[in-house]
């Protein structure tokens, strides 16, 4: 699938919150398919880093570039925040909810959105409230909430924080399908093994700059930035 | 103590008898409150979502104006209400005056700020919730708002029986307005102030126990229909 919103650059984004530096000044393209996986130390400016892309962060200097007008883009991707945020409804009217938001027919939107119920294991569920549901569940409905409007480039922060083994499996095998689909996907990680296992990229921050970027395997292979190698060691980076 | 007593009978025998007078105020009472709570909800609810949403600049000091008016004094805004609507009013040429029409205008201006203010309440937390997913699903300003009137329902139905509460009570403004005539705009309240004035006290009491019954029934009912208390659902 060729993306109209890839590819997407920020040139010097920096972003403050009450006078402190929180990212930048960070210059990063977003191009291609595959996952990026954004590393780094807590406080490292990951979250931060991914608002700003998807512009849910002002940025105080710098700019973003789509490859389209930015009113179209903003429609052409999604975020999954690292605690999923239920809509106070059933499964299948969280799943519905965006493309009632872009216009779709009730009917169509809960077809589609039964559909995915099923995709994801959730159904005979969808008239349940999603509030009730298990953190992986919340999660993976959140994830196909996400997905539902087949967006060019997807945020996740922190997936699959705090799920156990078997959703974070079930969360993993929802994103290479997105991914084969031709969905780019940006995510943000302290999970090492599912970088390893997702990315084809990797973006290492550490306070609030890029240290290295690099593709995958060379990253975990031989990382440059003298931090990313000591990261990876396990040993305490700040 | 002998009062309460004899009002609770006078209550039973009201209804058991269906008296006619007691029907007829009863509905003129619910017709009129119902009528500015359904006006008062069109106005109130969406404000709030608005005051929820949308940072404008005299954002903090419309909630505190809106906060302070529900303490509005019922007689003063009758009052008010009376002198736009009097014949030498700029709104007299509408004939208005003592009429339910004016009783119904008077509650609305009352219950207005009490609904807003209970409803943004309420909002304003479901708004911190939803903030950053509906701006990351590029949802408008309307489709936000509808969201949060949509998904705060529960709570917006507890702000709209406050409302209910508050109108169907109310007696200042609708005396003063209303004229409190019989067969034309004597409802439970003015009727219950009419009765205490004439000393009538059993009847008085027993009018009070059909309106407190009256509310608790319709509150009870409302909640039944809307499954408030059901979980596992919305």
């Amino acid at each position: 699938m060729v993306s109209a919103l890839l590819p997407m650059r920020m040139a010097g984004g920096t972003v403050h919150r009450r006078g402190k530096r929180l990212i930048g000044p960070i210059d990063l393209e977003i191009a291609g398919q595959g996952v990026t996986a954004v590393i780094g130390p807590n406080g490292a400016g990951k979250s931060t880093l991914l608002k700003a892309l998807h512009g849910l962060e002002r940025l105080s200097a710098g700019s973003i570039h789509y490859n389209c007008p930015r009113a179209e883009a903003l429609h052409r991707q999604a975020f999954v925040f690292q605690a999923p945020v239920m809509l106070r409804r059933s499964v299948i009217d969280n799943l519905a909810y965006p493309l009632r938001l872009t216009g779709t027919p009730r009917g169509a939107a809960r077809d589609a959105a039964s559909g995915w119920c099923t995709r994801i294991g959730l159904e005979g569920l969808e008239a349940r409230a999603a509030a009730v549901l298990s953190g992986g569940e919340k999660q993976k409905l959140a994830l196909a909430r996400a997905l539902i409007t087949a967006p060019d480039l997807l945020f996740l922060d922190e997936p699959s924080a705090s799920l156990d083994g078997r959703a974070t499996r079930e969360i993993e095998a929802l994103l290479t399908l997105a991914t084969a689909a031709g969905t780019r996907i940006v995510m943000a990680t302290h999970d090492m093994g599912q970088a390893r296992r997702l990315a084809r990229e990797v973006i290492f921050l550490r306070g609030g700059t890029v240290h290295e970027t690099a593709p995958a395997p060379e990253f975990f292979d031989a990382p440059k930035a003298g931090a990313a190698r000591a990261f990876l060691a396990g040993d305490i980076v700040d | 103590m002998n009062d309460v007593w004899d009002g609770m009978v006078q209550a039973v025998w009201l209804i058991l008898s269906f008296d006619a007078d007691l029907y007829e105020i009863a509905a003129r009472s619910l017709r009129v409150t119902g009528a500015a709570l359904l006006i008062a909800c069109l106005i109130a609810l969406p404000l709030a979502a608005f005051l929820a949403v949308q940072r404008f600049r005299w954002r903090r000091g419309t909630i505190a104006i809106l906060n302070a008016m529900m303490g509005l004094p019922p007689v003063v805004v009758g009052l008010i209400v009376y002198v736009l609507l009097s014949r030498s009013g700029p709104l007299g040429v509408l004939g208005l005056l003592f009429t339910p029409t004016a009783m119904i205008i008077a509650q609305v201006i009352i219950i207005v700020p009490l609904i807003a203010s209970i409803a943004h309440q309420s909002l304003r937390e479901l708004w911190a919730e939803y903030h950053d997913l509906l701006i990351s699903m590029n949802a408008t300003r309307l489709q936000r708002i509808m969201a949060l009137l949509y998904d705060g329902r529960r709570a917006l139905l507890t702000a709209a029986l406050a409302g209910f509460g508050r109108g169907v009570g109310e007696v200042g403004a609708i005396m003063v307005v209303g004229g409190n005539i019989d067969h034309a705009t004597r409802v439970m309240t003015t009727a219950i102030a009419l009765e205490t004035g004439k000393g009538n006290f059993a009847l008085a009491l027993g009018l009070g126990f059909v309106l407190i019954a009256l509310s608790i029934a319709i509150n009870l009912g409302i909640h039944a229909l809307s499954r408030t208390e059901t979980a596992g659902r919305w």
